[in-house]
């Protein structure tokens, strides 16, 4: 399969089956569009009016020539390779812990309700945090590397239990062979400089909730209460604690809905507070919200996608770069083909679990009863709902087996295809358009490095 | 070559022998807890370098 596409002047050439990206001038762009579907006379025929014969014959032979090495014109081999996986025992190697179905803001877009998600205001206790790193050392098989991210409602509400968690996860370590890494996301109201060591020394992952602008992150973030702002209250901790963890291993993580679709101006603004470490993603919502993202919402929303990529290239240049997380794709030393076939692993090896220790498939099915999986006492009980989410991969899904970015979004997030089909091999069409662009956002940004200036 | 710039010397077929091990990050634990970005993941297995 062959994606082509034009962005910020580079031609780009994707061989999705291989991995492979080409940088190609407009005249192999001519070849490759039909290259399988008409003959090399033909096509030269047609060229001769625009291009020198010499040039055509071998711009023709390049081609072929990454078509014998299988940089082009891929075949998809991996079904049966993933099929093999199924023999594999079942291990669970990551947790989202909910260590407080509360919160202290009370965001208008919260798909956890304001923090309870649709349930009873609850904190976890250290035992049944304790309990849950028991369920995952004892369901890990081999797996070395464990995670564990301390989620909400707002984790630092309930800093008790995550500290008796992390003291009891690193003694562990000393008499396993695992290695727990935390991640703590946050939305920094509780935030002191006091916690800062204790956060850097522990947690190998911070995320800061932030939308960007004042104004744009206040209307969305509103204290309880109503009066003040949050924006002002979390920015200046945020700065000093990406400083202090040496603007790394965090990032700063906003999101945009239809309120402000001119969302790269939120990005631009926290890239302009110093972050380097940026995420900004669009909302998750009912469809009924008036702030969701609407389909005819897309146009804009590759618009302002095209104008980040475009300034960060030019940012790059002037030694002011900064990361934003969904244009980061790592081509040469990424993710094998197994994970990217397989995703992000929800109801399977990455559970949630709530403050009373009930285990759902993500962070995004708690509250959905129906979807409940067991809990940290007896484990996985609903065997038949981890085997649907266990077979679900980019094969399972009819409409990612002609998209080119199935090998970068892995299937999409099985939630989001849920809420919007009812099923988790259904699809986020809306979700998967904003998808495909930022792949072509983020290959762009790779040509930009590679080739320079066009 | 003249006229094309191949940016990667990987390709997906490469990884297959000793991919799935599963040691790497789950990708929510990284920012995303809404979408499924996978392809930004770092690999951690020793073999595949």
């Amino acid at each position: 399969m062959i994606h082509q596409f034009k962005n910020n002047g580079y031609n780009i050439v994707m061989d999705v089956n291989s991995g492979a990206i080409h940088v190609v001038d407009d005249l192999v762009n001519e070849i490759i569009s039909r290259y399988e579907t008409d003959t090399e006379e033909n096509i030269t025929d047609s060229l001769l009016k625009d291009y020198d014969k010499e040039d055509i014959k071998e711009a023709y032979g390049e081609v072929t020539h990454l078509k014998d090495q299988g940089k082009l014109f891929a075949k998809d081999i991996y079904m049966p390779y993933l099929k093999s996986f199924d023999s594999r025992p079942i291990v669970v190697k990551a947790l989202c812990m909910h260590i407080a179905h509360d919160c202290n803001l009370a965001c208008r877009y919260c798909f956890a309700g304001k923090g309870e998600y649709r349930g009873e205001r609850e904190m976890m206790s250290p035992e049944t945090g304790k309990k849950a790193i028991d369920f995952l050392v004892a369901n890990s098989g081999n797996r070395k590397h464990l995670e564990v991210d301390f989620f909400g409602g707002e984790p630092t509400m309930n800093m008790d239990t995550v500290k008796q968690v992390v003291e009891y996860a690193r003694q562990l370590e000393k008499t396993t062979d695992k290695v727990f890494r935390f991640t703590l996301t946050t939305n920094g109201l509780l935030l002191s400089e006091d916690m800062f060591d204790y956060i850097n020394k522990e947690m190998s992952n911070v995320v800061l909730s932030i939308d960007g602008r004042k104004e744009v992150n206040d209307r969305m973030r509103p204290v309880r209460g109503g009066k003040g702002s949050s924006y002002d209250i979390i920015l200046p901790k945020f700065k000093k604690l990406a400083e202090s963890r040496g603007q790394d291993n965090y990032y700063v993580r906003g999101t945009f809905t239809h309120e402000n679709l001119d969302f790269s101006k939120d990005v631009l603004h926290l890239a302009d507070e110093g972050f380097k470490q940026i995420s900004v993603e669009p909302v998750v919502a009912d469809p009924s919200e008036g702030y969701a993202i609407k389909k005819e919402d897309l146009a804009k929303i590759f618009e302002e996608y095209d104008a980040l990529a475009k300034e960060i290239v030019k940012r790059k240049k002037e030694g002011r770069g900064f990361n934003f997380f969904h244009f980061m794709i790592d081509i040469d030393g990424g993710p094998c083909v197994a994970k990217r076939l397989q995703g992000c692993g929800s109801g399977c090896e990455y559970l949630s679990v709530t403050p009373n220790g009930d285990l759902y498939p993500c962070h995004q099915f708690v509250g959905n009863t129906d979807m409940k999986m067991g809990d940290v006492e007896t484990g996985v009980t609903n065997t038949a709902l981890r085997s649907e989410f266990r077979k679900s991969n980019v094969y399972s899904k009819p409409a990612c087996q002609e998209c080119f970015a199935k090998f970068y979004c892995s299937g999409g997030c099985a939630a989001n295809a849920f809420n919007h089909s009812g099923d988790i091999n259904g699809s986020y069409e809306t979700g998967c358009e904003m998808q495909r662009k930022r792949v072509e956002c983020a290959l762009m940004l790779k040509a930009a490095e590679s080739v320079g200036d066009r | 070559m003249k006229h094309i710039v191949t940016l990667n010397e990987r390709v997906l077929e490469d990884t297959m022998e000793h991919g799935g091990c599963g040691e790497c990050q789950t990708s929510c634990q990284s920012a995303c807890k809404t979408s499924c970005t996978v392809g930004n993941q770092k690999c951690e297995n020793e073999e595949q370098k």
